[in-house]
C-alpha cells in the first residue's frame, strides 16, 4: 500500500489535518511517535482559543490564528467537542502595562480581531469581581475561548479513521529513504510508504525535516517548558473569561482560566530545556505560576490543586510558523514550529496544509461518503454531558451506564465501553481518562483507576498485569505468582 | 420504591444506621441503602487485616468479617440494599436521584436521609509533589484494592510517603506479598497512626520510619524509577531543607496523606459544612444543618476505628428513626460545643437538650501529641461539667468525654450558651 499522504505526527496539527484530508478521495496514514494522538504538547497546554491580538501583523500566526478562532465553533460541534467562547482580558498593572495593551489593541485591529475593547477598571472588575484591585484594566477580546485540546485532536482523529484515514501509533519516525515519488518512512522496524509527507511532528519537527533530508534547513526548535496547575471545580467560576497578565517576550505570561470542563487552571511558565521530551514539574515552577497566578486573582489557593501538568512548546527560532511545501524536497509539507496559537488556529492550519498539497499536485476529489461529524457508536453523548430524561433511556438500552466507574466525573460504565470501542480504541489508563475524563477529578483515579483498568483488561482478553497507565512500558501491577513460576 | 428512610451508602456506617433505625422500630420496607460497589460492606472489603471489633464485639475480626456481621443483621431484617447505584443529586427537601444498572435512573423524596458516602483519599496532585507523573504511584488505599481484591502487586520496591493508619497496613502487606517496602516518610514530627500499627507494621518489619521527612521529587517516564527525600525544616513551614536530599531507587510510591469526609452530595445540598473536618457540621444525634439530613461515619469526620464508625451510624439510624415514627423531642435550647486549648475539633458540633435527652458523648482530636493531659468539658463560666486524665494524647487516636443526661439538664437549667471542650496540661 502505497498512501497518497502521511501525516508525521498525531497532535492538534496532524489530527486537524487528517480530518480535513478524509474528506477527499486520497489515502491518508498518520504515523505517531507516542501511543496516542495528543501525545504531546496538544495534551499539555492552556486549552485557549485565542482572540488572535498577540500576533505580529503579517505573521502566518496571525493570519491562521484569527481565521482558526472563527472556525473554532463550527468544528467544535461537528466533533462533538465542547467549547465555549468566553472572552479573554490581558490585565494591566500599570500605566506602562495599559500602553502595551494598546499595542495589543493596534495589532488586533490590523490581524482583524473583532469587537476587541479596551476596559477600564470599573469595568473589569463587574465582568470579573475576584480580579485583583491592583488591576487598573484590561483588553477585552469576546472571541476567545476556551477548548480540550486533546479532546478536539481524539475527537479529529476518531472521525478521520471513520472517513478511513489509518493511524500508526508508537512509530518514531527513524529514517527515510524515496524511490521515485515515493517515501518509505521507517521507525527501525516497520515501513509506511507515501506520495506526500505531512511533517507535524511538534517539539520534534525540526528533527524529522531533517531526517526526510532538509539540508541547512532554516528553523530551529528551541523547547519551552510551561507547567501548570489544575484546581478544584469547586472554584472553577472564580474567572468568567480567560485572564492573561500583560505579555512579556518570554510568552503571554501566566494566565488564570477556567477550563470547558469547569475546572481552573493557572500557568504556565516558560522555561527552555534540554530535552524536548522532559516534562517533568518543579518546585520552582510551580511555586513561580502562583506567584504570578496570585497577582491576577489574590484568592487563588495552592490548597484546591487537584493536579500539575507541564507541556514542551516546539518554538520556532523564527518566531512564526513555519508552514510551507518545502524548497529542496518534492512532495513534502512542512508544519514546524507551531507552538501557541497551534491550537487556536488548527482549523486554519488544516484548512491551509491541504491547500498546500493541492498546489503541490495532490489531486482532491470530494469523497461522496465523507461523514463530517463524529459518530459515536454508544451514545451519543457523554453520560455527564445529558439530562435526567436522555439518562433514563441510556440506561434502558444499556444498563452499563447505570454504573458509575468514576464518581468524580460521573463517568460510567458504559462511557468506558464506548472509548475503548471507538475508531481510535483507548488501551490504557491515560487514553481512558482523556477520552471520558475517567480519574480526572478531585480523587485523581484513587477510586475508579483499579476498576477502569479491569474493564480494560476484560476488553483486550488479558490479565491487569498486561495494562499500562499510559503506553506500553508504563506497567500498572504485576503477577507474583507468575514471576515465582 | 417510595422509602421513608434513605442512607446513602451501604458501608460500615450505612449498614448499621439501617439496622438501628429498623430496631428503633422502623419497618424494613421503608429502609433502602443505596450502595455504590458491588456488593455492600464498604472499604472494609479490602481491609483483610485483623483488628477490627474489638470495642464492638469484643474480639479481632478482619474487615470482611467486621462487614459481613453488619450485612447479616441488615438481610435478617430485610431491609433493601441497591448496589452499583450512585447517588447524583440531593436536595435540602431530601429529594435524590440515583443511577443503578438494575433500577435506571431514580428519583425519590424520603422523611430521612442519612449521608454515609466515607471518605477518599487525599492524592499527589493534592500535595504538589513535583517530578514525573509515571504509573507507580498509588494512593494507598488503592494498592490494598489491587493486591487484596484484584490480586495483583502494584510493585516490587516501595517507598510510602505518609504514616496513616492505611500506609502502615500497606508497609506490612506490600512486605508479605514479597515486596521490599524501604522506608516510610513522615512530615510531621509524628506519625499520624495508631500506635499500634506503628509496632506492627513497621517495627516488627524492620521498616524504618523517617519523621520531619518528605518526597520532593518523583523520578521515571513510564514507570516510577526512584523518588527523592528530604528532611523538612519544623521551623520554617516544613519545607525541605537544601542539602538533606537523598534519592531512593524504587519502582512504587504509596500515598498515605489524609483522608478527606466525601460531601460532594452534601455541599450540593447547601448543608452547613465544618471546615475542619470538612464534614457535616451536626448535633449529637448526627443531624445536620438541614432537618431530617442526618451525617455519620467517615463522611462525618474520618474516626480511628470502624467500630466507633457503627457506634455513630446507629445514633444516626435511631434519630432518624424517631423522626419518622412522630417520637422526635423538640430542643429548648442549642448548646454550641466550642474548641479550646490542644482541641482540634469536635463531633458533634452542637448539642441540643430537650425534655427526656439522653447523655451525650463528645468525640474530639486533639492538635499534636502531648504528654499527661486533663481532658476537659466545661460551660462558658469554666465550671468543669467532666474530666479525665490521661498519659498521653495524639492527633491519630480518637478522644471523647460523657456529659451524663444530669449534666445536660443543669447546663439547660442554668441557662449556659456553650460547651467547651480543652485539654490542661499537667
Amino acid at each position: 500500500m502505497i498512501y497518497d499522504v502521511l501525516i508525521i505526527g498525531a497532535g492538534i496539527t496532524g489530527t486537524m489535518t487528517a480530518r480535513a484530508l478524509s474528506a477527499y478521495g486520497c489515502s491518508v496514514a498518520v504515523a505517531e511517535a507516542g501511543s496516542d494522538v495528543a501525545w504531546g504538547a496538544t495534551k499539555a497546554n492552556s486549552a485557549i482559543v485565542h482572540a488572535g491580538y498577540d500576533c505580529v501583523p503579517g505573521t502566518m500566526k496571525a493570519r491562521l490564528n484569527v481565521r482558526g478562532c472563527a472556525m473554532m465553533e463550527e468544528a467544535c460541534a461537528a466533533l462533538g467537542v465542547s467549547y465555549k467562547r468566553c472572552g479573554s482580558h490581558v490585565v494591566a498593572f500599570d500605566e506602562d502595562d495599559m500602553a502595551t495593551l494598546r499595542d495589543l489593541y493596534e495589532r488586533g485591529v490590523k490581524n482583524g480581531v473583532p469587537d476587541m475593547k479596551i476596559l477600564s477598571q470599573a469595568e473589569l472588575r463587574e465582568m470579573e469581581p475576584n480580579i485583583s484591585p491592583e488591576a487598573v484594566g484590561s483588553l477585552w477580546a469576546p472571541t476567545a475561548g476556551i477548548v480540550c485540546p486533546y479532546g478536539l485532536a481524539i475527537a479529529a482523529a476518531e472521525n478521520a479513521a471513520t472517513n478511513g484515514v489509518k493511524f500508526y501509533f508508537d512509530f518514531p519516525v527513524s529514517d527515510v529513504s524515496r524511490a521515485g515519488d515515493v517515501y518509505y518512512v521507517s521507525d527501525g522496524k516497520e515501513t509506511i510508504a507515501a506520495r506526500r509527507i505531512v511533517n507535524a511532528a511538534g517539539v520534534h519537527s525540526a528533527e524529522v525535516a531533517g531526517i526526510l533530508g532538509e539540508h541547512d534547513f532554516p528553523v530551529t526548535i528551541i523547547p519551552r517548558r510551561g507547567e501548570y496547575i489544575v484546581m478544584d471545580k469547586s472554584v472553577g467560576n472564580t474567572v468568567n473569561s480567560t485572564l492573561f497578565v500583560a505579555p512579556s517576550p518570554k510568552g503571554k505570561g501566566i494566565l488564570v482560566a477556567q477550563t470547558v470542563d469547569g475546572n481552573l487552571l493557572v500557568g504556565p511558565n516558560a522555561n527552555e530545556i534540554a530535552d524536548a521530551d522532559d516534562v517533568s514539574v518543579t518546585a520552582d515552577g510551580l511555586s513561580e505560576i502562583m506567584t504570578g497566578a496570585l497577582r491576577l486573582i489574590p484568592t487563588v489557593s495552592q490548597r484546591n490543586s487537584i493536579t500539575n501538568f507541564a507541556g514542551v512548546r516546539a518554538t520556532p527560532s523564527t518566531h512564526d510558523f513555519h508552514i510551507c511545501i518545502s524548497e529542496q524536497l518534492s512532495g513534502v509539507i512542512h508544519a514546524v514550529g507551531v507552538e501557541s496559537p497551534g491550537l487556536a488556529s488548527s482549523p486554519a492550519t488544516a484548512e491551509y496544509i491541504v491547500e498546500l498539497l493541492a498546489q503541490d499536485g495532490l489531486v482532491l476529489e470530494k469523497k461522496s461518503d465523507y461523514i463530517p461529524t463524529r459518530r459515536r457508536d454508544g451514545n451519543p453523548k457523554p453520560f455527564a454531558h445529558m439530562t435526567d430524561e436522555e439518562r433514563a433511556q441510556a440506561i434502558l438500552r444499556d444498563p452499563a451506564y447505570g454504573r458509575i466507574i468514576c464518581r468524580c466525573e460521573t463517568v460510567t460504565e458504559g462511557d468506558l465501553k464506548d472509548a475503548m470501542r471507538s475508531p481510535v480504541p483507548a488501551k490504557d489508563l491515560d487514553m481512558l481518562k482523556r477520552r471520558t475524563r475517567a480519574g480526572m477529578g478531585r480523587c485523581q483515579g484513587g477510586f475508579c483507576s483499579p476498576r477502569a483498568a479491569v474493564l480494560l483488561a476484560d476488553e483486550q482478553e488479558t490479565s491487569l498485569d498486561h495494562i499500562g497507565k499510559s503506553g506500553k512500558s508504563s506497567w500498572l501491577v504485576y503477577d507474583r505468582d507468575e514471576e515465582e513460576a | 420504591m417510595n422509602k421513608k428512610l434513605i442512607i446513602i451508602g451501604g458501608g460500615p456506617a450505612g449498614l448499621a444506621a439501617a439496622a438501628a433505625a429498623f430496631d428503633a422500630g422502623l419497618p424494613a420496607e421503608e429502609i433502602l441503602i443505596l450502595e455504590r460497589d458491588r456488593e455492600p460492606g464498604g472499604i472494609l472489603n479490602q481491609c483483610i487485616h485483623a483488628g477490627f471489633g474489638l470495642h464492638r464485639f469484643g474480639e479481632e475480626l478482619s474487615g470482611p468479617e467486621y462487614a459481613g456481621r453488619y450485612i447479616d443483621m441488615v438481610r435478617e431484617r430485610g431491609i433493601e440494599i441497591v448496589t452499583d447505584a450512585m447517588v447524583l443529586s440531593l436536595t435540602d427537601s431530601r429529594e435524590i436521584s440515583f443511577v443503578s444498572p438494575s433500577t435506571g435512573f431514580v428519583r425519590l423524596q424520603a422523611e430521612a436521609i442519612i449521608l454515609a458516602m466515607g471518605c477518599r483519599e487525599r492524592t499527589r496532585g493534592a500535595l504538589c509533589i513535583p517530578g514525573t507523573r509515571p504509573a507507580g504511584v498509588y494512593t494507598a488505599g488503592c494498592a490494598q484494592r489491587y493486591v487484596n481484591v484484584e490480586g495483583f502487586m502494584p510493585g516490587k520496591k516501595v517507598v510510602i510517603l505518609g504514616s496513616g493508619d492505611i500506609g502502615l497496613i500497606m508497609a506490612r502487606r506490600m512486605t508479605l506479598e514479597g515486596a521490599k517496602v524501604l522506608c516510610v516518610c513522615e512530615i510531621m514530627p509524628y506519625s499520624g497512626g495508631l500506635a499500634r500499627n506503628i509496632v506492627q507494621c513497621l517495627d516488627d518489619f524492620g521498616i524504618p520510619l523517617h519523621l520531619s521527612h518528605t518526597v520532593t521529587e518523583i523520578h521515571g517516564k513510564d514507570r516510577v524509577t526512584g523518588v527523592t527525600i528530604a528532611a523538612v525544616d519544623e521551623a520554617n513551614g516544613r519545607r525541605p531543607i537544601p542539602g538533606t536530599e537523598q534519592y531512593i531507587e524504587c519502582d512504587t510510591l504509596l500515598l498515605s496523606v489524609g483522608l478527606i469526609p466525601e460531601n460532594e452530595l452534601t455541599r450540593g445540598a447547601a448543608i452547613e459544612m465544618d471546615r475542619v473536618t470538612s464534614g457535616a457540621s451536626v448535633n449529637q444525634d448526627r443531624e445536620t444543618s438541614v432537618p431530617g439530613i442526618y451525617a455519620c461515619g467517615n463522611a462525618l469526620h474520618v474516626h480511628d476505628l470502624v467500630d466507633f464508625v457503627s457506634e455513630e451510624a446507629e445514633l444516626a439510624g435511631r434519630a432518624a428513626a424517631a423522626r419518622i415514627l412522630g417520637e422526635a423531642e423538640t430542643a429548648k435550647c442549642v448548646l454550641p460545643v466550642k474548641t479550646g486549648f490542644g482541641v482540634r475539633y469536635s463531633v458533634p458540633q452542637r448539642v441540643e437538650i430537650g425534655e427526656g435527652t439522653d447523655k451525650v458523648r463528645l468525640f474530639f482530636r486533639v492538635d499534636t501529641p502531648r504528654k499527661k493531659v486533663r481532658l476537659i468539658a466545661a460551660d462558658d463560666s469554666g465550671n468543669v461539667l467532666v474530666k479525665r486524665t490521661k498519659t498521653a494524647v495524639a492527633p491519630g487516636e480518637m478522644e471523647s468525654l460523657e456529659l451524663s443526661a444530669e449534666v445536660l439538664s443543669g447546663l439547660a437549667a442554668n441557662g449556659a450558651k456553650e460547651i467547651q471542650l480543652m485539654l490542661e496540661e499537667m
